[in-house]
């Protein structure tokens, strides 16, 4: 097989629009949070692309897609990329584009990931902390479940597979990553909620989003930014990508309308944070089931993942768990919903290379791979999380202190406000000098001009 | 001399600013305050959430004037700031001891 110039151009392309969504979600969380405490909660989605982009160059890839020939884990035969350079990628076949093409593009994935956990440890993280357990996770359950969900093996010239993770060689269905982005943050996200505890306030004076437009804004380049994602996982400009991206675009926007329905029967009213949940929920569900379900379906899957996710962000109230920005009521429900959803609307009559799902006369063999996938990356996640972050509470310490949490997490960690709320004029009090350490050096500077 | 102090709802500043002008009224402090009275605050739903917002945003005007000028601006203050909905605010007047301007020295009537 030869390099597909088309094919290479899109995935190239796909890659920058899947890392804008890692920004965007940093929008979307941020505006969320208070105004005290949002440089902190943006903070941890940059430090995720930083922190994740070096490991996956390292040693993440090759851990996630190298062949070891285990279905559990990756080798570390492509360790730093050197070897991958000018090689096509194999993937369970082989594809016109570059091996590097791919592992770029694979990247955004791993690191959107542990960025989807931070909002449900909202204000109340320490900085340091958060960046260790994003390289510690990435490294044992990230690369792993990639490996498990997203690596079909190699295959040869005589059409023997090897390597293939354990749920890809299964059957699971799971196009873009409904589990093992979504469902495996959520579960993680379920985790850190209740290593790091509940914050001070919670359900008392519970927190109000300080800025809802940045919250649309964050909606938007996520939305933007997932047609790469789900369109993208085609790996080609194929028909499949274009499946794909049309049923991203109608499954978000039949869970957008899903939500504020609810919204507005149960609430009274229509909102706007509800629009841009409600958008994000249908992502979420679309993503495993986009190349594999006809496009009136992925309208039902988007307005059920609209409507039930709308119903299960309440569920943190009920069961006393802060899961401040609700990553399980919208990615580990969310996620669930789409994957299972394959295994009832699924048909190869849109893609000879999915399934039959009950509906389509493939019987109920197709739901119970896609209830094991939710299942066994859901369960490995959330107690490996567990494990893994109150490792981290009673070593470093996770959470910071209470007069911290008060004051703010973003003067706290940060030394910074997102705000000058000093009035227009900015006449006001405080407006701040520069302190001694660097007037001197600013002095030294003015000499140095004049000599 | 007397300090009017009035607590509108902000969309009514304009209105009795240029009231106060026509009167004859040349200076005034604005600040913006919030605050709450027998209309209490409103409530919001974010995600489902219910939240009351107790503090409503309101503005406060500061005005000093002459004490045979006081009942009429008072007056003239209530009157373009009535909306005759719920919240609309309160006015009220103090007597002042003392007023300077801090350019001239000025005291008393001259100052204001």
């Amino acid at each position: 097989m030869e390099l597909n110039a088309g094919d290479t151009a899109w995935v190239l392309a796909s890659t920058a629009l899947v890392l804008l969504m890692t920004p965007g979600l940093a929008f979307f969380y941020g505006g969320m949070t208070k105004a005290k405490s949002t440089l902190n909660m943006m903070m941890m989605s940059f430090a995720a692309i930083a922190i994740v982009s070096v490991l996956w160059v390292i040693y993440g890839f090759s851990l996630a897609f190298g062949n070891s020939g285990s279905g559990y884990y990756g080798a570390f035969s492509v360790s730093g990329l050197s070897s991958a350079v000018g090689e096509l990628t194999n993937n369970g076949g082989m594809y016109g584009i570059p091996l590097l093409a791919f592992a770029g593009f694979q990247l955004m994935f791993a690191v959107i990931t542990p960025a989807l956990i931070s909002g449900a440890i909202a204000d109340r993280a320490k900085f340091v902390t958060w960046c260790i357990f994003i390289a510690l996770w990435v490294t044992i359950v990230y690369f792993p479940v990639a490996h498990w969900v997203f690596d079909f093996g190699d295959k040869d010239a005589a059409g023997n597979v090897t390597g293939a993770g354990w749920l890809a060689a299964h059957g699971v269905l799971d196009f873009a990553g409904g589990t093992a982005v979504h469902i495996n943050a959520g579960a993680a996200g379920l985790a850190l909620a209740i290593v790091l505890g509940r914050r001070a306030g919670f359900k008392k004076s519970p927190s109000r989003p300080h800025n809802v437009p940045l919250v649309l804004i964050g909606a938007g380049l996520l939305w933007f930014g997932w047609f790469g994602f789900n369109a993208g996982s085609a790996l080609g400009a194929t028909d499949t990508a274009a499946l794909a991206l049309l049923n991203t675009q109608v499954a978000a926007a039949a869970a957008l309308g899903g939500w504020l329905i609810v919204e507005r029967i149960r609430d009274g009213h229509a909102t706007s944070i509800g629009a841009a949940s409600g958008a994000v929920a249908g992502l979420v569900a679309i993503t495993p089931a986009c190349a594999f379900i006809a496009p009136w379906a992925a309208v039902v899957l988007g307005l059920l993942a609209g409507i039930v996710c709308s119903l299960a962000v309440g569920l943190k109230f009920k069961f006393n768990f802060d899961d401040s920005l609700d990553v399980v009521g919208v990615h580990l429900v969310g996620g669930i919903v789409g994957t299972l959803f394959i295994g009832l609307f699924a048909t190869t009559v849109v893609n000879s290379a999915g399934a039959n799902g009950l509906f389509y006369g493939g019987g109920a063999e197709l739901l119970g791979k896609q209830a094991l996938g939710a299942f066994a990356v859901g369960a490995y996640s959330f107690i490996v999380t567990l494990i893994l972050g109150f490792g981290l509470e009673k070593t470093l310490g996770f959470r910071i202190t209470r007069d911290a949490e008060l004051e703010g997490i973003d003067i706290t960690e940060h030394a910074e406000t997102a705000y000058e709320f000093e009035g227009l004029s900015g006449a006001g009090f405080g407006g701040g000098a520069l302190t001694a350490k660097t007037k001197v050096s600013a002095a030294v500077k003015d000499e140095e001009v004049s000599v | 001399m007397k300090l009017i102090t009035a607590i509108i709802k902000p969309f009514k500043l304009d209105d009795v600013k240029s009231a106060l002008e026509a009167y004859g009224i040349h200076g005034m402090t604005v600040s913006e305050a919030s605050g709450y009275g027998r209309q209490r605050g409103h409530t919001e739903v974010y995600r489902g959430a219910e939240y009351t917002v107790d503090l409503v945003p309101k503005v406060r005007l500061e005005v000093l004037v002459d004490d045979d000028d006081a009942d009429s601006v008072l007056e003239v203050i209530v009157k373009s700031a009535q909306t005759g909905r719920i919240g609309d605010g309160k006015a009220w007047m103090v007597p002042v001891d003392a007023v300077v301007r801090v350019r001239t020295g000025e005291r008393g009537i001259d100052a204001l």
